[in-house]
């Protein structure tokens, strides 16, 4: 009931900010692993009738009682990755890594990591030993069966800027022997030269304070940062020259080329109070428009959430450090006290899943405590 | 009507003002300054305090100065030698919103 009370109030107020909201759907739980397979809720994407927050009429969310109920769920946990499949253009979250899904996108295409929100430095009751839940996240990573090509760590690596705790994430993050992708949040940018640690670091052939592309396999990644030059009253933030960089970037690319966006900041309004919200996504959004597939990765709210708009499939992956309360559930969004024993189902990891020749990305979250 | 407001408001400055004639403090607790608007006179140290298990920082709108980030239980002062206004807000999370008034 409570659960019932809190989702109406956060779809409520997210609603008028959003074309439709697709929660996580929880396929299966297997030993732990909380797997998501959006694809089948997802085939069909359906778009808000009007911006007046008539998105969801009693029509269109007949079936999504269950999936609010198991996004608030997943809201609950925080923390492993997200195993994505890029298949014929569009990630998903997949089932099991490694099931039939998995093995015939690995057969045509690649499968790639989101891991975010490390913090690491943080030390607080949430977590006292964030390194070791990182650690543990990176175990998972070096233990999976598909290679991923690559892992995209999408911000907040650190609590507090400070050498230390760089050179702590680094270490643990290295240990899989895979590239790395990052895009800054603003935990990483609180040094005294407000990002100029993290650009030492990361910052290596991108533009401004940290964005840049890359191709894999046909497929275009964008990382965004929207942590920096905030303003009073405002929320996530790209700026004039990193939108105009954007335009520049995705001009000469074909319609049916598939392309990854990830940044730490969602890139859609999930609550705006909290400031979990990017100001001028929707100008980004709009240079994407004319793509057949795009999908969105963002950190930051420590938590599964994802929702489908037309061709653009957004989703927030979980922390490997603490959770945080879903939107509007507590005073504020600090860091979640959950008991001891809980806190490894809430933490966890992505992966995601390309296959060639598919329409969507499979996108698989696994919680720290699956085996 | 109009002059009753404008009692009520000058009487609501004036003891915001006794309360804070030396130092003043600032609490940041749930992501809010707390109070979030003080009237201080010149010379007046204001201190924010964090008791988020969280950090914030402080950041004149304007970006004419910047704290660190202030880190749980930890602190960050400032002396505001003249009358004016400062508005500012915290560079982590910019929803978060307060002003310090200075006044003789």
């Amino acid at each position: 009931m409570l659960r019932a009370l809190l989702a109406a109030l956060w779809l409520g107020i997210a609603l008028p900010f959003m074309g439709r909201v697709f929660p996580e759907t929880t396929a299966t739980s297997v030993a732990g692993i909380k797997s998501h397979a959006p694809q089948s809720t997802l085939s069909k994407p359906r778009i808000s009738a009007s911006g007046k927050g008539q998105g969801m009429n009693d029509h269109d969310h007949e079936n999504d009682g269950v999936n609010r109920r198991h996004a608030l769920e997943c809201m609950i946990w925080a923390g492993t990755g997200v195993l994505w499949t890029v298949a014929s253009g569009v990630p998903q979250s997949l089932g099991l890594l490694g099931d039939a899904a998995a093995a015939e996108a690995a057969a045509t295409g690649f499968t790639f990591l989101q891991i975010s929100d490390s913090h690491v430095g943080f030390d607080k009751p949430a977590n006292p030993h964030a390194l070791d839940t990182l650690k543990e996240a990176m175990d998972h990573v070096s233990a999976l069966k598909t290679k991923p090509a690559f892992i995209l760590h999408t911000g907040d690596i650190t609590h507090l800027s400070k050498p230390a705790e760089f050179d702590n994430a680094e270490k643990l993050i290295s240990s899989a022997g895979l590239p790395v992708h990052y895009v800054p949040g603003e935990h990483d940018i609180v040094d005294e030269g407000t990002g100029k640690a993290y650009l030492e670091r990361y910052g290596k052939n991108t533009k401004g304070s940290g964005w840049y592309s890359f191709d894999q396999n046909g497929v275009h990644f964008i990382g965004l940062v929207n942590v920096a030059s905030l303003k009073a009253g405002g929320l996530g933030f790209l700026g004039a020259d990193q939108l105009e960089w954007l335009e520049d970037d995705v001009n000469a690319l074909k319609v049916s080329t598939p392309i990854v966006v990830f940044a730490h900041i969602p890139l859609w309004s999930i609550y705006p109070a909290w400031g979990w919200g990017t100001d001028d996504a929707a100008v980004a959004l709009g240079y994407l428009k004319r793509f057949g597939s795009v999908t969105v990765l963002n950190g930051h709210i420590h938590q599964l959430m994802q929702k489908v708009e037309g061709n653009v499939t957004f989703h927030t992956a979980r922390s490997t450090a603490f959770p945080q309360p879903a939107p509007g559930a507590a005073p504020s969004p600090g860091p979640m006290l959950v008991p001891a024993e809980k806190l490894r189902s809430v933490l966890g990891i992505t992966s995601v899943t390309y296959s060639q020749g598919k329409e969507a990305l499979a996108i698989t979250d696994t919680a720290l405590d699956s085996k | 009507m109009k002059v009753m407001s404008c009692l009520c408001f000058a009487s609501i400055v004036l003891l915001a003002g006794a309360a804070h004639a030396d130092d003043a403090i600032v609490h940041i607790d749930n992501f809010t300054f707390n109070p979030p608007e003080i009237t201080v006179k010149p010379g007046t140290t204001v201190t924010w305090e964090n008791g988020d298990d969280i950090p914030h920082s402080i950041v004149e709108d304007q970006g004419k100065f910047h704290s660190a980030a202030i880190d749980t239980s930890e602190k960050f002062s400032m002396t505001f030698a003249d009358a004016g206004e400062t508005s500012y807000f915290c560079g982590l999370h910019p929803h978060m919103k307060g002003k310090i008034i200075v006044k003789p």
